[in-house]
């Protein structure tokens, strides 16, 4: 079969925030999606997912896009197309983006559910099949960052700290070496705002996150 | 025998393009393929298309029309396969006639246009087209070494509909001499730099009203289901 060559990645410098982010950083426009990805009804346990963009330096990083994927509570991920009904009822899409520099300390921060572990072969009205996204992977957040100084996406994984059984059965987890595994794996949190995790992604350095190559 | 270079992506390192010395990984990337060869991503309808949010002329006009040469940019979203690909979200934003971002950390002294935003979103038709009209944006300098400026370009942000098919890239003009100069074109493997560079297109300029660039984007269609 005939191939084409790929449009060359380059990168998103630092001036994204009017188009992609607007909301979120005050300028008149509309954007595709927020911190929040969910509503007053969404199934599932809420939970808050915070953490930073760290440099080789240490600095966080405060123009940085990061857009978070990820099944709902029962494992699926949303495969049907999103119409204006979905908007205005606040549906579970499970896409989330912002940009790290509103929050002071570059901290980023979504308000979500917890996904489930993820299904396959499963089939529901108005979806799809979930996609044998590693059947029976552990609940996790799939993660891509854009930034200044980035030529390319850079694409990693949230895993929860909660959830050692499941992580140990995780197929993608296996293939990592035991002591990088925990540069994916958030820690939980408690606060006023209820249950949340962190998750500090290292560019650079010893806690090196682990990035994957699609 | 003919043989094509597929690797297109610039390195992370790409030292002279300073920011990437500390904000590229170090360590080997994590082969995951087969994990993630299933995962799409969602669907995006009509429903976060505002009413010209393709046409960047109108979509921020305040008392009059935007100041610079008027352009239209339209092109083709396909998977690497030729495949095209419908209902993508092509997402752009770019500095004004002048060279000017409307972005706050944005300290270049070259004038605002009330009357411009920069800012535009489209989907992909059933044939995976798309249409933009906007104004040429102007180059600017910035801060990587002594008189650095960037080629006049557009930044593209594409949503496709596989995991891997999310792409952010730049759009930039036939003919710039400042290629030379810029070390984000320059990362670009040089076989792949002529991908960035939009075609002129004589047959899609509109008599009267603007001239007309053509810019395809490709994408990976390394996991494209043959059943859908
Ligand atoms: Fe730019």
């Amino acid at each position: 079969m005939e191939r084409l060559r790929q449009t060359p990645s380059q990168t998103v410098g630092p001036f994204f925030a009017y188009s992609l982010t607007a909301v979120q950083y005050g300028y008149a426009y509309d954007s595709i999606a927020n911190h929040t990805l969910i509503g007053p009804d969404t199934p599932g346990e809420r939970i808050f997912i915070t953490g930073r963009i760290l440099d080789g330096q240490g600095n966080p990083v405060p123009d940085a896009i990061i857009e978070i994927w990820q099944a709902d509570s029962e494992g699926n991920y949303r495969t049907a197309p999103i119409s204006a009904a979905d908007h205005d009822s606040h549906e579970f899409i499970g896409f989330g983006r912002l940009g790290t520099g509103t929050q002071p300390g570059a901290v980023f921060r979504f308000d979500t559910i917890k996904p489930g572990r993820v299904r396959s072969g499963r089939v529901r009205s108005g979806r799809v099949r979930s996609g044998s996204v590693t059947p029976g992977a552990a609940p996790h957040i799939n993660i891509t960052l854009f930034m200044r100084g980035s030529l390319r996406a850079l694409y990693t994984r949230l895993y929860f700290a909660d959830e050692a059984a499941a992580n140990e059965q995780d197929s993608l987890l296996a293939m990592i070496p035991t002591d990088r595994r925990t540069t994916l794996i958030a820690t939980a949190v408690q606060s006023a705002a209820g249950p949340g995790y962190h998750l500090d992604i290292h560019l650079q350095g010893d806690q090196e996150t682990v990035f994957f190559d699609l | 025998m003919n043989s094509i270079n597929f690797d297109v992506h610039p390195p992370h390192l790409s030292p002279e393009y300073k920011s990437t010395i500390f904000r590229s990984p170090t360590k080997p990337l994590m082969i995951v393929r087969e994990h993630l060869q299933d995962l799409r991503m969602p669907v995006f309808g009509e429903s976060v298309l505002g009413k010209f949010d393709n046409d960047l002329t109108k979509n921020a006009r305040v008392n009059g029309e935007p100041i610079g040469e008027r352009i239209k940019v339209a092109g083709r979203v396909m998977d690497d396969t030729g495949r095209p690909l419908s209902n993508v979200l092509v997402e752009i934003w770019q500095a004004n006639s002048a060279g000017r971002y409307i972005h706050k950390a944005e300290i270049h002294d070259a004038p605002l246009d009330p009357n411009f935003l920069g800012s535009g979103r489209v989907l992909t038709d059933s044939e995976g087209r798309y249409a933009f009209y906007t104004i040429k944006p102007g180059a600017y300098p910035w801060g990587n070494h002594y008189n650095a400026w960037r080629p006049n370009h557009i930044h593209f942000s594409v949503l496709g509909h596989q995991f891997d098919q999310r792409l952010v890239t730049q759009m930039y003009f036939p003919g710039d001499p400042l290629f030379a100069y810029d070390p984000i074109f320059q990362s670009t493997p040089v076989h792949a730099r002529e991908l960035l560079i939009a075609r002129f297109s004589m047959d899609w300029t509109e008599p009267e009203f603007a001239l007309a660039y053509e810019f395809n984007i490709v994408l990976n269609g390394r996991y494209q289901t043959p059943f859908e």
